[in-house]
Formats: C-alpha cells, sequence, structure tokens
C-alpha cells in the first residue's frame, strides 16, 4: 500500500492554477526525485504534501492521514511527515540541541533525556555530533542544513521532504547534504526530493517525477526518465535549457 | 509672604518624583498586559479583533494623551464615576502605554520571519506552541530597545496628569514654585531630576539596541 497517495489534485493561488490535477504514488522505502522547471509547481506540491498549503480540490493521502480541502488532521499528519527547506529555517534563539529537541518534546510529548537522546542520535547521523551545544548561526550553511534535516528526523518521521536542500550552498558544501541523504535513502527512508541535482536523482532515486506547468508531465524509473526521456519538453528540460 | 527656595523645598519636589515613578510603573504594568493583548489581536487570524484592536491603536496614536486623562477624570465624573485623580490618572496612562506598546510589539512579532512560522508549523505544533516557543522569544529581542525607549516617553509624560491635581513632580514644580517664585531654580530641579530617571533609561536603550544588532546574547 502506498505511503504517499495523490488524487486529481488541484491548487490554485488566486486566478493562479499552480497544479491542475496531479495524481501520483508513492511506496514504502522509495526515492522519488521531483525535477522540473522553475515555477512548474514543484515547491507547491511537496508543500500541499504536509499542509503548508491548502488545496482546492482533489485528495492527499500521506502515512495514513487523509488532507483535503477541509485541512482537518493537519497536526497528526505533519508528526508523520517531515519537510526541509532550501533555506535551513533553524531557530536561531536556541542551539542545536533546542531546536532539535523543541518538537519531540512539545508535539510529541517526550520527556527531556528522551528527546535529548534523539537529538545526539539524529545529530551523529547527520555527522555533527560534536555541534550539540552550537549556535545555529555558527554553523556553515551546510551544517544548518544537516542540522535541520536531523531536527525533521527526530520526530521519526515516515515520510521526508526535501525542497532544493542544497540549492542555497556553495558547491564545496552541497556534497556534504547529499551525502546525507544518499545515507538516509540507502537506510530505507521514504523521501520525495526536489533538486536540480540531475546526477544526483539519477543515481540515488529510485524513480523521478518531471513535472511540467502543474502537472506530472512524465515519471518513470529514474534511469529511463535520465537515459531516455520520451516527451520533447523533457528532453529539451535536459538538454540544459534547465531553468 | 515668599518663601525661600531651600533643603525643605527641594526635599518636597524629589519626595514628589515617588508619584512620577509609580505613575510609570502603573501604566508599564497595566499597559503591559493591554499591550500584549493588543499586539496578539493585531496578528490574529480573526478579521474582527485585527480591526478591533487596530481601530484601538489609531484612537490612543490620534488623540494627545490629555484628552483620554480629561475623558477617564471629567468624562466619567459626569457619567457618575467619580474617579480619584491619582486612579483617572492611572487609568489613562495605562490606556496610552497599552496603545504604543501594543503597535511597538505587533512590529517585534511581525518582524520574525515568516518561514519561522512554517517551519515550526511543520513540526508539528500548534498555534500557541509556535508563539510561545519561536515567535515570542525571536519577537521579544526585537521589542526591547524600542520599549526601553517608549519608557522614557511614560516618564515624562506622567507630567500631563498634573493638571488634574495629582502631586507629581511636575506639579509639585509648579506648587513650590508659586510660594517662592523663584522659577528658574525651581523648574531646573525639576528638569534635572526628570533627566536623573531619563538618561540612565535612555542608556540603557541604546545599549540594547548595539546588543540586538551585535547578534545574540547568551
Ligand atoms: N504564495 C504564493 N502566492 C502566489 N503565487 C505563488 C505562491 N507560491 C508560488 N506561487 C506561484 O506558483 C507557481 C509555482 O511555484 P513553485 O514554487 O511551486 O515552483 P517550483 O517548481 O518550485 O519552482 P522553483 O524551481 O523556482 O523552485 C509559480 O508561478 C509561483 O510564482
Ligand atoms: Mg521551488
Amino acid at each position: 500500500m502506498p505511503v504517499v497517495r495523490v488524487d486529481d489534485v488541484h491548487k490554485r493561488y488566486g486566478a493562479l492554477e499552480v497544479l491542475k490535477g496531479v495524481s501520483m504514488a508513492v511506496e514504502r522505502g522509495e526515492v522519488v526525485a521531483i525535477i522540473g522547471r522553475s515555477g512548474s509547481g514543484k515547491s507547491t506540491l511537496l508543500r500541499c504534501l504536509n499542509g503548508l498549503e491548502p488545496i482546492q480540490s482533489g485528495r492527499i493521502e500521506v502515512a495514513g492521514h487523509v488532507l483535503d480541502a477541509s485541512g482537518r488532521g493537519l497536526r497528526a499528519l505533519r508528526k508523520d511527515v517531515g519537510i526541509v527547506f532550501q533555506s535551513y529555517n533553524l531557530f536561531p534563539h536556541l542551539r542545536v540541541a533546542e531546536n532539535i529537541m523543541l518538537a519531540p518534546r512539545v508535539a510529541l510529548g517526550l520527556s527531556k533525556r528522551e528527546a535529548r537522546a534523539r537529538a545526539e542520535a539524529t545529530l551523529a547521523q547527520v555527522g555533527l555530533a560534536e555541534k550539540i551545544e552550537a549556535w545555529p548561526d555558527n554553523l556553515s550553511g551546510g551544517q544548518q542544513q544537516r542540522v535541520a534535516i536531523a531536527r525533521s528526523l527526530a520526530m521519526q518521521p515516515k515520510v521526508m521532504l526535501f525542497d532544493e536542500v542544497t540549492s542555497a550552498l556553495d558547491p564545496e558544501l552541497t556534497g556534504e547534504v547529499l551525502a546525507v541523504l544518499e545515507t538516509l535513502a540507502r537506510d530505507g527512508m521514504t523521501m520525495l526530493l526536489v533538486t536540480h541535482e540531475m546526477a544526483f536523482a539519477r543515481r540515488v532515486a529510485d524513480r523521478t517525477i518531471f513535472m511540467h506547468q502543474g502537472l506530472l508531465h512524465e515519471e518513470g524509473p529514474s534511469e529511463e526518465v535520465f537515459g531516455a526521456p520520451r516527451t520533447p519538453e523533457l528532453r529539451q528540460f535536459l538538454s540544459g535549457g534547465l531553468k | 509672604m515668599i518663601r525661600q527656595f531651600g533643603v525643605d523645598e527641594f526635599i518636597f519636589i524629589l519626595g514628589s518624583a515617588k508619584w512620577t515613578l509609580v505613575l510609570t510603573f502603573i501604566a508599564l504594568a497595566l499597559g503591559s498586559v493591554f499591550g500584549f493583548i493588543i499586539a496578539l489581536a493585531r496578528v490574529s487570524r480573526f478579521a474582527p479583533l485585527r480591526m478591533l484592536a487596530g481601530a484601538w491603536i489609531g484612537i490612543v496614536q490620534g488623540v494627545p494623551v490629555l484628552m483620554l486623562l480629561f475623558l477617564s477624570y471629567f468624562g466619567l465624573a459626569i457619567a457618575g464615576l467619580d474617579l480619584p485623580p491619582m486612579i483617572a490618572a492611572g487609568i489613562s496612562l495605562s490606556l496610552y502605554a497599552g496603545g504604543f506598546l501594543g503597535e511597538i510589539w505587533r512590529g517585534a512579532i511581525q518582524s520574525v520571519p515568516h518561514p519561522q512560522w512554517e517551519a515550526s508549523a511543520a513540526l508539528a505544533l500548534t498555534r500557541t506552541q509556535q508563539y510561545r516557543y519561536v515567535i515570542l522569544p525571536q519577537a521579544v529581542r526585537i521589542a526591547v530597545p524600542p520599549t526601553v525607549g517608549f519608557v522614557v516617553q511614560l516618564v515624562k509624560n506622567t507630567a500631563i496628569v498634573s493638571i488634574i491635581g495629582v502631586v507629581e513632580l511636575a506639579r509639585a514644580g509648579h506648587l513650590i514654585n508659586n510660594a517662592t517664585f523663584q522659577p528658574f531654580k525651581v523648574f531646573a530641579v525639576v528638569a534635572l531630576i526628570y533627566f536623573c530617571i531619563c538618561w540612565p533609561i535612555s542608556l540603557l536603550a541604546r545599549r540594547l539596541e548595539r546588543g540586538v544588532h551585535a547578534g545574540r546574547p547568551g
């Protein structure tokens, strides 16, 4: 049974229809890359998946939680669905440990000790165990993004969403974040990632979805999507007219 | 009989400064509660609440404090509610402080970057938890310098209540001047006392301002 299931989702900002009837399904443990031109609706789709944006029609089911136009049951869903943004969005007034512990404590009701254990475990997972007492401002962009990933992982989500998590980083810091994503993927996390890192998507994602003008234009096993694109739009997109 | 401006007169003026401080304190305490409610109402998701709070801020900022004072003293008296001057003074200054603090704090809350809301929502925090753990702690840092700056205005504005007979610093100076006819001496002393109260607060405000821009205090 799929962990993520999207049925005919429509999303508008005012008169602008950004998602024009998107349907898809993601199986447990699957890693799905979402690629496409700027403005094609990739971020919007991810944001709808954890209810940051309401949808006008259609149905979204993630990890057993159903989202429809009414927007009920949001919090239950968000406990099971993590999202990491391009701009890390750490809480600047809290140390790394407290950044990670906050949600497990107040949203999940864990004790301080349990939350601390999760912070230590997830920081180790992203290779930053020694930064547990640091302030976010004193970390590099790559380190902040890894803390943001750890913060999401500490909720022990069933699905992780990543929206261009390396786009704000200098090239030399991109690698350390991609390495974390790759480990996560190998450990069986269900992941949807919007990315411009084509080589990474091809190597790590089981499946790749090409979005075009608010629709899933083409999808398939990553090797096929990148190796033998069927539609002219995807071919053109891959052949360099990136933006 | 004309008195000389001596030690007794000086002590009388100095003693009356206590009431200036008391009024400032009351206005600040009640005004804070009031201002906090107004600030939250102004950023509420409930439109009528936003409009109500907005209207209130508009009134308080658009009307001289003196009018608030006359309304709560003379106005309520006509309505049958005869408040002692000190109470009327406390109420009107609190309303005034509440309006201004509400606006300062609304600005502080809104200057916390929007992604902080999103990140905390995505972590399954309720709206109350978002305020308590993520938004307000950051807003406080932003709000402290202008709030302290406002306290200086508040101290000086308490002088206005002398008009309904509350003997605070300004009124005490007035009384002593009537008895001594030494306005220069008398009001220089009064001004100096105001200065001694306000100057340290201004310094503090400026220091805090630098602190905020320099980054995070521990
Ligand atoms: N809050 C908003 N209000 C109005 N329009 C929006 C809003 N957010 C996004 N849009 C519009 O929706 C469309 C899709 O945006 P979206 O961010 O999903 O694109 P994207 O595929 O993620 O692009 P990029 O690669 O640049 O991140 C764009 O035309 C964008 O301008
Ligand atoms: Mg995007």
